[in-house]
């Protein structure tokens, strides 16, 4: 469907995907997260994609300083930022080389020409200048714009520095996109005016700029037509829009207020799982105390205080964090006190790739620990249901008196999603009791360890009296909580431990089958490849093939439906970004099934386009 | 202060010291140092004005940080050399909560160093009473970091070529607003030391030279052998000035000239008590109680027992509380509705 405007036809599109690529220093990262914004009011469904290098300002021009913004946005249900952009904005040389690949043959190729001198195509080790390519000209729509010049035009007579003009350059990009996909420009221009209030000057140069432009998408003839990606069917509602990590923190605080008790997060920065405790700085107001500790140790270890003092208390982390935090889970395993423990997963193993995203850390959050001790492990499937993640975590961890942990991942800490805001009656109810009464002998003595009939034993916290007890590491006697090292007595509350975790599978839901019941094969996924390959599933569906999709949120304990559905399709698929550890798993869970793997560990999420081929050649 | 602690309303108990004693016999060696330790708790506390289940005792690993099972408070063994951090999160979140933290000089200052340093300079309320036996007890003799320098052990067989830690003048470094020292054997010391630590608010450091009979005996008898004693202790009593020896006829006096402090004799070249350093251990400015700490180190000095540093500051809890009541004292604060939509939100009919 196409309408005429003065000027320019008006296409209407279902889905596009965008990648603005440039400099760390260029502002993708806020150019990407403002036309989100833009498409987010728009009323389309859409999940974003940041990709940036782990150095702060990585040399100007070089190729590892690369920074990148992919979104997805459409008019249906939008499951990942996209496989392949059909639009990629490239700010210089660099960008450019690092990200043409991933073009969609026929896409548009939006190139700041003005970048491209002689030392940035050196530092991009161009031998020559691949805009003279005629190759380039045939395989994509090119638009040449001097973002450069007509920035530095747009600001010419402001006294701004040309460090500064420089600066400014992504507002043209911004403006440009905001043209090309006919969205208002009065938000954006009244975001300007919020983002810059403090700096006045700034903030009516990136509004030129912005406006600049936008005109130019107008006047300059290098477009034959404009886009319009219309409002999806997003079910009715007030939204906004959440990164993962955003999601988990406003979680937490959501349980501080629904419990009325003081929610403390314990915790040391890391990338990235940082934004948790800064986004839970700014809940103060709600119920929640956060504590930035002198390392992970003591992030977890001032939770499990706080948590014997009756807080609901979570410390999160990533990766070599969580490596750190492994002997303090094992006292919050002994010590039966509820703690929820978030780790957001990054390509290692050690440092390997903070900024990237993986899904290695499962085998460390089921198994990691010294001794016989288990918890219950939940995985987030996207950005916004980190949000709904972390309340069952924490409604797990003090129902259930256990640490929990709850694995997401650098991709659904960074990427965002529209989150439907819910009604506080659709939220789960939360209470949260202590023991006051001695629960023992008619009431003359109190047990810590007295369990009820699902093996929970008692929460009594400090300023209770006639309940003083002691908690600590070593082996406690199955009833007073005394220490105790009686073998028989240990091997009791070691196999009572784990009966109660697995008692824990009373509160996870069975897993549902998308797509037939049984069939040829079916898709095994966990954690952030949710929209992977929920949409590679539905590619298969509808290209006639056999093949179904279940995903776990449960990874300990599984649901309990889950051998039944393994055991009805003729083969069981799993792919994963690790080598295969989710695959491990089911093997050792249920004998004889022994899945077929599809595993990238490359940083990035996994691809609809590939995985639905792997499983094509599968079938 | 708005905590989701209950708060103490009801006139306190009278306390005695067994009302302390948790019924668990102690399981240290015969003869050890934190018998007496325990003594002088559990003797103290009755005296502290805090109701019994308001006090938490929080350890780390080592025979020392059996301290809790014994005692009839809430407490928690924890993990060697994390003590601090548990009681903190514990603090921060129930400032109301009297905290102490009992730990060894392998568990604060080894594995739990970073842990030490930080919650000193943090200045949260609680009390760190470390029982300093220059051993691994619970290992069973390995050099920890206060024993001298080529110290024998079954670790350090040809001696340690560790130099040691100074545990004081660490604590001080790190920020403690209350640094004492105190020995085993000198028990009604001992209490009023505690007695003291117990009132401060802030950041509690109390070194206890404890002797361990069985892996490092005789650590101390320089110091608590009657026939040395006079000589080998400096008591430090506020406002009094630092005399000692047979008699109280030595003191210490600063040598402007050096800015150091030296030992001097009453009634020789003319040194009268008006020239011996007064102690204030309230003393804003932490100089002099570094050098009162650094004299264990020097040859023919004696060393100073009592308290160092005693020094008021906000705390970190109260900041911090103080911090979450004023964003809950704002208008329309803490709605579930408004946390839930926050500002940029649109509607999908
Ligand atoms: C992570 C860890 N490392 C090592 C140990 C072994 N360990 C237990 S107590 C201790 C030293 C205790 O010495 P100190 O703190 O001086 O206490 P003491 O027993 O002398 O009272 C060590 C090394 C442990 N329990 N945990
Ligand atoms: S080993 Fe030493 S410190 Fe430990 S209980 Fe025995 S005497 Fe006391």
């Amino acid at each position: 469907m196409s309408t005429q405007t003065a000027k320019h036809k008006v296409e209407q599109v279902e889905t596009v995907t965008i990648r603005f690529v440039g400099d760390s220093g260029d502002g993708m990262q806020l150019t990407g997260t403002e036309f989100t914004k833009a498409n987010a009011l728009a009323g389309n469904d859409l999940a974003t994609f940041p990709d940036y290098p782990a150095e702060i300002r990585a040399p100007a021009g070089s190729l590892f300083g690369v920074s990148g913004f992919q979104l997805s946005f459409g008019a249906n249900e939008v499951l990942t930022p996209g496989d392949q952009p059909d639009v990629l904005v490239a700010m210089n040389p660099a960008a450019l080389k690092t990200n043409l690949a991933d073009l969609r043959h026929g896409g548009m190729l939006i190139v700041n020409a003005g970048a491209f001198t002689e030392s940035n195509l050196e530092k991009a080790n161009y031998k020559s200048n691949p805009l003279e390519d005629p190759a380039l000209q045939s395989n994509y729509r090119v638009v040449l714009v001097d973002m450069n010049k007509l920035t530095e035009a747009a600001l010419e007579g402001t006294g701004l520095s040309s460090k500064e003009v420089a600066r400014c350059k992504n507002f043209f990009a911004l403006g440009l996109m905001y043209w090309l996909y006919s969205r208002p420009i009065d938000p954006q221009l009244a975001s300007i005016k919020r983002k810059f209030a403090k700096k006045p000057e700034f903030a009516e140069a990136n509004a030129k700029v912005f406006m600049a432009g936008h005109v130019f998408g107008e006047t300059s003839e290098l477009f034959h037509e404009r886009y319009q990606v219309p409002a999806s069917k997003l079910a009715p509602g007030t939204y906004r829009n959440v990164t993962g990590n955003f999601a988990t923190a406003l979680g937490f605080a959501t349980v501080a207020q629904l419990t009325g008790r003081t929610v403390f997060l314990g915790s040391y920065p890391i990338t990235p799982a940082t934004e948790i405790l800064q986004e839970m700085a700014k809940f103060k107001e709600y119920g929640v105390v956060t504590y930035q500790a002198e390392d992970e140790i003591a992030g977890i270890g001032s939770a499990i205080g706080a948590a014997f003092g009756g807080a609901l208390a979570c410390t999160s982390t990533s990766g070599p964090g969580l490596a750190l935090k492994s002997e303090m889970m094992g006292l919050a395993v002994i010590t039966e006190l509820p703690l929820v423990i978030v780790d957001v997963q990054r390509g290692g193993p050690s440092t390997g790739m903070p900024t990237k995203t993986e899904q290695a850390d499962l085998l460390q959050a089921l198994f990691g620990r010294h001794g016989e001790s288990p918890m219950p492990v939940i995985a987030a499937q996207s950005a916004a249901d980190c949000f709904w993640a972390a309340i069952e975590a924490m409604k797990i961890a003090t129902k259930w008196m256990t640490p929990v942990l709850l694995l997401t991942d650098g991709y659904l800490a960074n990427g965002s999603e529209p989150f439907r805001v819910p009604s506080p009656d659709e939220l789960p109810k939360l209470t949260v009791k202590y023991q006051t009464e001695k629960n023992y002998a008619n009431g003359t003595q109190y047990m810590p360890y007295l369990r009820d009939a699902k093996l929970i034993r008692p929460w009594a916290i400090p300023g209770t009296a006639g309940l003083e007890h002691r908690v600590g590491g070593l082996e406690k006697d199955a009833l007073s909580g005394m220490v105790s090292y009686d073998g028989n007595n240990h091997e009791k509350m070691v196999l009572t431990r784990a009966q109660k975790v697995r008692n824990v599978v009373e509160d996870v839901p069975d897993v549902e089958v998308f797509g037939e019941k049984r069939g040829e094969l079916l898709l095994v996924s966990w954690g952030g490849t949710f929209g992977s390959v929920r949409g590679a599933a539905e590619a298969l569906q509808a290209a006639g093939k056999k093949v179904s999709h279940v995903h776990l949120r449960w990874l300990n304990p599984l649901p309990k439906n889950l051998g039944e559905v393994l055991g009805s399709f003729k083969k069981v698929f799993v792919p994963e970004v690790n080598g295969g550890q989710l695959a491990f798993y089911l093997r050792g869970m249920y004998p004889g099934v022994d899945p077929l793997q599809y595993n990238r560990i490359n940083g990035k999420p996994i691809k609809i386009h590939d995985l639905v081929a792997k499983v094509s050649e599968a079938l | 202060m708005s905590t989701n602690g209950q708060t103490v309303t009801a006139a306190l108990p009278v306390y005695t010291k067994k009302d302390f004693e948790s019924g668990v016999d102690p399981r240290w060696c015969p003869g050890c140092g934190d018998y007496s330790i325990i003594n002088q708790i559990q003797k103290t506390l009755p005296s502290v004005g805090v109701k019994r289940e308001n006090i938490v005792f929080v350890s780390g690993i080592g025979c020392s940080s059996r301290f809790p099972y014994y005692m009839n408070n809430y407490g928690m063994h924890t993990l060697h050399g994390r003590a601090p951090s548990f009681a903190s999160g514990l603090k921060v979140s129930r400032p109301e909560l009297q905290v102490w933290i009992m730990t060894g000089d392998g568990d604060a200052l080894a594995i739990g160093g970073n842990h030490f340093i930080h919650a000193m300079r943090r200045n949260l309320d609680m009390k760190l009473v470390m029982f300093n036996n220059r051993i691994y007890g619970l290992t069973k003799g390995q050099v920890s970091p206060t024993s001298e320098l080529h110290k024998k052990t079954k670790s350090t067989p040809d001696g340690s070529p560790d130099y040691p830690f100074n545990p004081p003048l660490l604590a001080l470094g790190a920020g403690a607003t209350f640094v004492a020292r105190a020995i085993d054997v000198e028990g009604v010391h001992m209490g009023g030391v505690l007695k003291a630590a117990a009132e401060h608010k802030g950041s509690t450091f109390v070194e206890v030279f404890q002797n361990c009979p069985v892996f490092n005996d005789g650590a101390y008898t320089f110091i608590t052998e009657k026939a040395n004693k006079a000589e080998a202790q400096l008591r430090m009593e506020q406002g009094k000035p630092l005399l000692f020896g047979k008699d109280n006829k030595k003191g210490i006096r600063i040598d402007h000239q050096r800015g150091e402090l030296e030992v001097v004799v009453l009634g020789e070249n003319g040194v009268t008590e008006k020239d011996i350093l007064v102690h204030d251990a309230t003393r804003e400015d932490p100089t002099i109680a570094f050098m009162l700490a650094g004299l264990a180190d020097k040859a023919g000095f004696p060393t100073p027992i009592g308290v160092f540093r005693n020094v008021q500051k906000p705390t970190c809890e109260e900041m911090t509380w103080e911090m979450i009541d004023a964003a809950k004292a704002k208008p329309g604060a803490g709605q579930l509705t408004k946390l839930l939509a926050g500002n940029d939100t649109w509607t999908i009919k």
